[in-house]
C-alpha cells in the first residue's frame, strides 16, 4: 500500500509535490460540486476541478490535450453550463431541494466504488513509477505526433466524430428551437 | 512519479461524480456531475499515455472531450426543452415512461 503515500523516493519531488496540491484542490472542488446548494457555484467548483485537470495534464506531459481542456471545457462547456442554469431557473442563490430524498444511497455506492477502483488499481500497478516526464520547451513532439495520428490511423473515427458533433449542433438547435 | 497517483485520483473523481448522479434532483447539477465522470476518464487516458510512453492515449482523450462537448450540448437542450415543458427540470418528477 506504499502507493497510496506520495512518497517520493528516487522519484521526481516537484512534480508530486505540484500533483499533490492539485489533486487536493480537485478533490475539495469536486466534492463542493456535488454538495453545494447554490447550482451556481456548484458550476464555478466544476470550472476549477476542470482547470486542476489541465494543470495535472500538463504535469504528465500532454500539452495539448491540456489547452483542448481549457478550450473546451473552460472555455465552451462552462457557458453552456452557466446558460443552461440561466435559462432553467431564474432564482440565483442557494435553494433547497437540490437532492433526492434518497440521496444518502450515493454515499455507500461511491465509497464501495472508490473501493474496489483503488483495489484494482493498486493491484494492477503496484509500485511501478512513470518514467521521469522531461518538459522540454522548444519541441513538441508530442503535439506533432498527435497531428500524424489522428489524420493517419484515426482518420476514419476523426470523421466519425465530426459528424457526431454535427449531429450534435443541429439536434441541440432542433430541441431548444421554439416555434 | 507513482503510476497509481492519477490513477487513483482519477478513480476519486469517478466516484464523486457517480455520487453527484445519484444524490442530485436538478437535471443541470446530473450533466455537472456526469462532467466530472468523463473528465476523471480523460485524466486516466492521460496516465496511460504517460505509462506507456505513447500518445495513442493523448488522441483518445481529445475523441472524448469532443464527444463530451456534444454531450453536453444535447442534453441541456434536452433540459431546456423539459423546462419549457414542465416548468421543472426535478427528475423525479419526470415518470412518464413508468408502466
Amino acid at each position: 500500500m506504499n502507493s497510496v503515500i506520495l512518497a517520493a523516493d528516487g522519484v521526481n519531488v516537484a512534480q508530486n509535490v505540484g500533483f499533490g496540491i492539485i489533486a487536493a484542490v480537485m478533490i475539495f472542488a469536486a466534492l463542493a460540486v456535488v454538495t453545494t446548494k447554490n447550482v451556481v457555484h456548484a458550476a464555478l467548483w466544476l470550472a476549477m476541478v476542470l482547470a486542476g485537470m489541465a494543470a495535472q495534464y500538463i504535469l504528465a506531459a500532454a500539452e495539448f490535450v491540456a489547452v483542448s481542456q481549457v478550450m473546451v471545457y473552460i472555455g465552451a462547456v462552462m457557458v453552456l453550463f452557466l446558460f443552461g442554469i440561466m435559462l432553467t431557473r431564474a432564482q440565483i442563490g442557494s435553494e433547497t431541494g437540490l437532492n433526492n430524498k434518497s440521496w444518502a444511497v450515493g454515499i455507500p455506492v461511491a465509497v464501495v466504488l472508490f473501493g474496489l477502483l483503488a483495489y484494482v488499481v493498486l493491484d494492477a500497478v503496484e509500485d511501478s513509477t512513470i518514467a521521469e516526464v522531461e518538459l522540454t520547451g522548444a519541441n513538441n513532439e508530442a503535439t506533432l505526433e498527435i497531428a500524424d495520428r489522428v489524420l493517419s490511423p484515426y482518420l476514419a473515427p476523426f470523421f466519425g466524430m465530426t459528424f457526431v458533433l454535427l449531429a450534435a449542433a443541429i439536434g441541440a438547435i432542433v430541441l431548444a428551437r421554439k416555434d | 512519479m507513482l503510476a497509481a497517483n492519477f490513477l487513483l485520483l482519477a478513480a476519486l473523481l469517478f466516484c464523486i461524480g457517480v455520487f453527484g448522479v445519484i444524490a442530485r434532483r436538478n437535471a443541470v447539477m446530473v450533466l455537472m456531475s456526469i462532467e466530472l465522470v468523463l473528465s476523471s476518464v480523460n485524466l486516466n487516458l492521460i496516465a496511460f499515455a504517460l505509462m506507456n510512453d505513447d500518445v495513442d492515449g493523448q488522441v483518445f482523450a481529445l475523441f472524448v472531450i469532443a464527444i463530451a462537448a456534444a454531450e453536453v450540448g444535447v442534453g441541456l437542450a434536452m433540459v431546456l426543452l423539459i423546462y419549457r415543458n414542465r416548468q421543472s427540470i426535478s427528475l423525479d418528477e419526470l415518470s412518464e415512461l413508468k408502466g
